[in-house]
């Protein structure tokens, strides 16, 4: 694994930061890796906006901040519109598509979308559409083995939701899997306005 | 002696600095934490309080930090191992106690969070500018022991060490984080409590008649009794001869406040840890402590790439300060490096121990951030020159 | 007024015939009693020629031997001032701390070792001044500490400056004109901030002084007694109120004993009357108990009730 700079963002109740964890976990703790996850701390924290920066890597990571994330997830329109034009050229952007409206993408950069939040509502708990987003993640981003994402799902949430969240995780990985085969472009990538509230 | 098991949370976790670091006061026997609320350091006592009524111990919120630092030394006299937790604003309310502990020898951690200052400053951005007051900001001649630590890693491992050092030397130790390590989350691995090396308190066994609370032998330190042992001791802030009862003439005060300082500077090899890397041969060294260290390993790599001979030296105990060490580099090496999240702090100290023999440079940063290991490189290539 | 203990003393205030009694089975003692409870490799002590301390110390010691404490349980903590120094003359786990955090100190000793007795010994300027929140807040908590407060009405240790307690119209250092700063009322404070046990004696109620300690030894809580004492270097020189037998004379004319006395109503001026007596007996329980309490409800069988810390 290259070291890649993650940026996570979405408001406050969607598990921004669970997801930063669930992946820093599975990197340092399941796959032997590294990871320094960071999160933003004060007024910018405050009022509904949440973001969590992780950095991934083979070895010992001494930087701990993300200056030019490879990788950006956002679950909130302001999320992108704050954060969308700092990923890397060739990034990848993964959007929870109910709620983001993608207007211009620089070419090279590949967008998936995903209906996480609908997708745990259908679940019965809309608390887990982090779990969603991570199974997602996993399977796009080919950064991580399913198997330690997977434990590191299981570990990080109470019991008595692990199945729940588990089962989120599937759904997850296997909307990533059918978003793969198809690969997306910006053009695809426009199509997503349509999933996106007024 | 080895770590009482109820404290720790043997396994393997994905922790921040400030969780780790209360894990490591629970390892390391810590039962009692006296604190105040202030951003970056919260999540210690948080923690603290979370969890310390299941193995034994208290943790109480006070009206201040004035109280904090002065409950948390009752708490040493009644028998526990304590510290507080604070951020800038807090540590400078505590100094007085600092002082109170060091002059009465009372063993315990004081845990600062570095934020930017001065005054409120940046409540949520890191800075690393209470280095000197760790070290200076009570009044008088004294000298404590002060500690970096830079991944939440090491905060679960010398807080440990810290509150070790603080017993073997009867001494506060002050546990330097800064904003960057206590928010950071890292794996973090806690070891069985069987491979945990905790120092017990030096409590006396002497009989009541023999026993002088601050009667010392050959190393400086006194042996020391906790109230309702039936020693009937005193202690307080005056200065005070061996038997504790204040004393207040010079040449009690000149034998006190040099055992209190030479108890730590005879031991400074003793104490001092640091983390040396390529330094045989090295033209210039980046001498760096905390977050900066993880910053400037950075710039030092990308140096070596470009055929500079950089070597590394991370202060691990910023205080007593590695002079000798300092000394014997500054003969070896053309220029010091020293980045850290101030306008120049221990690059004094590098400055003082080098005594001309190598010139030294600051790459200072006002704080709110950490350096872009550019500017760290650009002042290396100017060192080597 | 129906808890009050010492009810006797309503109809004869001054007491002033036991003193005596006392006084006269002292002499013939060989060793004074409260020696023992002394550092008498110590003395002389630092206190003035007429300080009200030693006696306040004298009716502590007294106190000690009637309620039959524990002495090996028992800590004393003092803070910064003349009363500060009681901390280094009794023969006790003692304490002197910095100015004005004798409570917290007090306060971390007894968290981290329920079992011990802790007493907190200390001056008006000290507890209510640079240590008044601590004050307040280890009242509302009800923290198990027996405050004993010292107020001689000035800064003594430093040269008689204005204390919260120093009266209206009287002249210190710092208020060479007269002090025009309204005083604090020190029960009133203490009741309201939720101690459990309020009196105010002046040196001149020995008996009454080591009764209330003695009372207050029994109670758990946070336990107040006010002595108010003389200072004839410096309160009453610079206010012409003679030395300390007239400080005597003053307080045998002006106190009147009212047990029970609504705290709001023991504010005291420069020449005015001194309500003394017992004015607050009531239970709550105290911070341990609270503690043990909301932690076994939450916790369940996970609660490990903090015993003795002792570290090695």
């Amino acid at each position: 694994m290259q070291l890649t700079e993650i940026r996570i963002a979405g408001f406050g109740g969607q598990g921004v930061i669970l997801s930063a964890i669930v992946l820093g976990k599975a990197t340092s703790i399941f796959q032997g890796a590294f990871a320094t996850m960071t999160q933003n701390f004060g007024p910018e924290a405050r009022g509904g906006a949440c973001s969590a920066q992780l950095v991934l890597s083979e070895s010992p990571i001494l930087y701990p901040y993300v200056t030019k994330p490879d990788i950006l997830v956002v679950m909130s329109q302001e999320a992108y519109v704050r954060f969308g034009s700092d990923l890397k050229d060739g990034g990848i952007m993964i959007v929870e598509q109910d709620m983001v409206r993608v207007s211009e993408v620089k070419p090279g950069i590949r967008v998936y979308g995903i209906p996480a939040t609908r997708i745990a509502e259908d679940l019965g708990k809309r608390m887990v559409l982090n779990s969603v987003m991570v199974g997602f993640f996993t399977a796009v981003t080919h950064l991580l083995e399913p198997d330690a994402v997977r434990k590191a799902v299981a570990d990080s949430v109470p019991a008595s939701f692990r199945e729940l969240n588990l089962k989120a995780f599937e759904k997850g990985l296997e909307h990533g899997m059918l978003a793969l085969t198809d690969p997306p472009n910006p053009a695809e990538a426009a199509l997503l306005v349509e999933y996106a509230p007024e | 002696m080895k770590a009482d098991p109820k404290g720790v949370l043997t396994g393997i976790h994905f922790m921040d600095g400030d969780h780790a670091c209360c894990e490591g006061a629970l390892a390391a026997g810590s039962r009692f934490a006296a604190g105040y609320p202030i951003t970056p350091s919260t999540e210690v006592v948080e923690r603290f309080a979370s969890r310390v009524p299941t193995v034994g111990g208290t943790f109480i919120q006070m009206e201040d930090e004035l109280a904090a630092s002065i409950a948390l030394q009752g708490g040493v006299w009644g028998g526990a191992k304590a510290f507080t937790v604070t951020s800038g604003p807090g540590f400078s309310l505590m100094m007085e106690h600092i002082g109170y502990a060091a002059m009465t020898e009372t063993p315990c951690v004081f845990v600062d969070v570095q934020r930017g200052g001065p005054s409120t400053g940046l409540p949520t951005l890191p800075a690393q500018a209470d280095m000197m007051q760790a070290k200076w900001g009570s009044h008088g001649d004294y000298e404590v022991i002060a500690l970096c630590p830079n991944s939440p890693q090491e905060c679960f491992d010398l807080t440990i060490k810290a509150f070790n050092l603080a017993e073997e030397y009867r001494v506060p130790v002050m546990f330097m984080m800064d904003e960057v390590v206590g928010h950071m989350t890292e794996k973090v691995v806690i070891p069985p409590a069987d491979e945990i090396e905790v120092v017990p308190r030096r409590h006396t066994h002497k009989s009541v008649e023999d026993y002088l609370p601050y009667g010392t032998n050959g190393d400086l330190v006194p042996e020391m009794a906790h109230a309702g042992d039936g020693y009937n001791f005193h202690v307080t802030g005056l200065t005070h001869d061996e038997r504790g009862y204040p004393n207040m003439t010079p040449p009690v005060q000149d034998k006190l406040v040099r055992r209190l300082q030479n108890k730590i500077l005879n031991a400074v090899d003793r104490i001092s840890m640091f983390e040396e890397e390529e330094i045989e041969g090295a033209d210039v060294i980046v001498v760096s402590y905390g977050i900066t260290s993880r910053v400037a390993q950075r710039a030092i790599e990308v140096a070596r790439k470009q055929g500079l001979r950089v070597g590394k030296l991370r202060l691990i105990t910023a205080w007593p300060f590695p002079e000798k060490k300092i000394r014997d580099l500054a003969a070896k090496v053309k220029a010091f490096v020293v980045p850290e999240l101030n306008l120049g702090q221990m690059v004094r100290e590098v400055e003082r121990a080098a005594a001309g023999k190598a010139k030294t440079f600051a790459v200072s940063h006002a704080g709110g951030g950490v350096h872009n290991p550019d500017d760290i490189l650009k002042v290396i290539v100017e060192a080597t020159r | 007024m129906t808890d009050c203990l010492n009810t006797d003393l309503l109809d004869d205030p001054l007491g002033d015939d036991r003193l005596n009694t006392d006084l006269l089975d002292n002499s013939i003692s060989v060793e004074n009693p409260v020696e023992r409870f002394l550092r008498s490799d110590r003395m002389p002590h630092i206190w003035c020629p007429g300080c009200g301390i030693g006696t306040t110390v004298n009716s502590f010691a007294r106190a000690l031997i009637e309620s039959k404490i524990d002495l090996g349980s028992l800590a004393l903590v003092s803070g910064i001032g003349c009363t500060g120094r009681v901390a280094g003359y009794v023969k006790l786990d003692s304490f002197h701390t910095t100015h004005g955090r004798a409570i917290p100190f007090a306060t971390g000793l007894k968290l981290a070792n329920p079992k011990l007795n802790v007493v907190v010994y200390s001056g008006d300027g000290d507890l209510s001044a640079i240590g008044g929140n601590h004050l307040i807040h280890a009242a509302r908590r009800n923290i198990d500490l027996k405050v004993i407060c010292v107020n001689n009405l000035i800064y003594a240790m430093t040269g008689g400056q204005t204390a919260p307690t120093t009266p209206d119209h009287s002249t210190t250092s710092t208020n060479p004109y007269g002090v025009f700063e309204p005083s604090f009322n020190l029960p009133h404070l203490v009741e309201a901030a939720g101690a459990v046990y309020v009196a105010r004696w002046t040196t001149f109620h020995v008996r009454q002084l080591a009764r209330s300690i003695s009372e207050a030894f029994k109670k758990k809580g946070f336990s107040f007694i006010e002595v108010i004492s003389p200072c004839p270097t410096l309160y009453q020189r610079r206010n012409k109120m003679g030395d300390a037998l007239d400080a005597m004379k003053f307080y045998k004319e002006k106190s009147k004993i009212r047990h029970g006395a609504p705290t709001s109503e023991v504010g005291m001026t420069m020449t005015g009357e001194i309500i003394v007596g017992k004015f607050v007996d009531r239970e709550r329980p105290d911070y341990q108990t609270m503690m043990k309490a909301q932690y076994t409800e939450s916790l369940g069988e996970r609660f490990v009730e903090p015993t003795e810390m002792v570290c090695s």
